[in-house]
């Protein structure tokens, strides 16, 4: 999907933003009363990057980062992508589960089911908001965690959206946790077809 | 001095010793660099997607396994390679995700495989040494200097193939 695509005109691509800013919020939400913190948010950045784009607004292609992938079935079909940097990862796990540990070490089972859950939950809220503002059915898989450089988590969504331009939808929601920013990112890969039943869902096409 | 020459995502380029080449975070892509050792002139691509007569929008040859390839080659005949004398190794197409099932996306670092090693075959390069699949992404290096095509990946040894 590009912008300058003849498929999608301009007002198209600021519905599909409105859209993807929708879904964080509601997904910041869920995710202050799972660790049971206020949080504020910060108004989501929606962009279009170019792949070379996409892993630098991350901090680099090797920087390590928690991914969170769910395949879509149901009307809207594709996946989602949930991103934490690993510092932030293992700084909300910690809030989860209540306790404070230093270092760089892995994280044990139980804190990547921690990990699983958060994801879950927090692109669950997203996708629950852009199903009850379009009325379409968004079926979830169980989601699947990788731990690994941000350049090869993001080869994932970036070759689906390689089939058809050379550009990528981001979704950047900043939050704030007491005193700590955290950023996490959410990259929505509809397909196609998809993307014409959201644009139809709303009467715009 | 040397230098080591970055190659993003769907981008090619190629470098004489003694500079280096890299490309940083190949997850289900996949890192194809030739060698020319009577120059020293490598060169290395990073391919996205199998095969470019699947998609329409290929305008970006180096996206592609089949075209990413032959553009490479193309660049470095350019500055003097010899094309009877390319030799080829390569590294990625992890599969990054582990799910039930078998869906296209989630075995397309299996096809960018297959897709390398095939067209490498007709173009009757041959592959002097891969480092692929498995789960976990990879940050490839490649010294025209010896050859050496250096493998990094998270929590792992670096690896020299």
């Amino acid at each position: 999907m590009q912008k300058n695509d003849e498929s999608m005109s301009d007002f198209e691509f600021d519905v599909l933003t409105e859209i993807g800013n929708i879904g964080a919020g509601n997904a910041t939400t869920a995710l202050s009363q799972l660790i049971n913190a206020k949080i504020d948010m910060y108004v989501p950045q929606v962009q279009m990057l170019s792949f070379s784009e996409l892993a630098e607004i991350i901090g680099g292609a090797e920087t390590l980062v928690a991914g969170i992938l769910l395949n879509l079935t149901g009307d809207i079909t594709g996946s989602m992508l949930f991103i934490l940097e690993s510092r932030d990862a293992r700084r909300m796990v910690h809030q989860l589960m209540g306790y404070v540990k230093d270092g760089e070490e892995l994280f044990s089972d139980l804190e990547v089911s921690a990990l699983q859950e958060i994801g879950n939950i927090i692109s669950g809220a997203y996708l629950s908001a852009i199903s009850t503002l379009t009325k379409l059915t968004i079926s979830v898989s169980i989601p699947s965690l990788a731990f690994d450089m941000a350049g090869a988590i993001l080869s994932v969504p970036a070759i689906e959206f390689g089939k058809l331009g050379d550009k990528a939808l981001l979704i950047e929601s900043k939050f704030k946790d007491m005193d700590v920013d955290i950023s996490g990112y959410f990259i929505l890969i509809p397909t196609m077809e998809s993307y014409g039943r959201i644009l139809e869902s709303l009467g715009l096409r | 001095m040397s230098k080591m020459i970055k190659v993003g995502m769907a981008d090619l380029n190629i470098c004489h010793a003694p500079d280096a080449i890299t490309t940083l975070g190949l997850g289900s892509c996949v890192g194809v660099a030739l060698y020319d050792k009577t120059t020293k002139l490598a060169g290395l691509v990073h391919v996205m997607l199998p095969d470019s007569t699947q998609v329409r929008q290929n305008q970006n040859r180096a996206k592609f396994a089949d075209t990413g390839i032959d553009y490479l080659i193309e660049m470095m005949v350019a500055k003097g390679a010899g094309r009877s004398r390319l030799t080829a190794k390569i590294a990625g197409g992890a599969q990054m995700f582990a799910f039930n099932g078998n869906s296209d996306m989630l075995r397309v670092g299996e096809r960018n495989v297959e897709s390398v090693k095939r067209k490498l075959n007709q173009l009757r390069i041959p592959i002097l040494a891969a480092d692929t699949g498995l789960n976990f992404g990879r940050t490839v290096e490649f010294y025209p200097e010896t050859g050496d095509f250096v493998i990094k990946a998270v929590g792992k040894p670096v690896k020299t193939i």
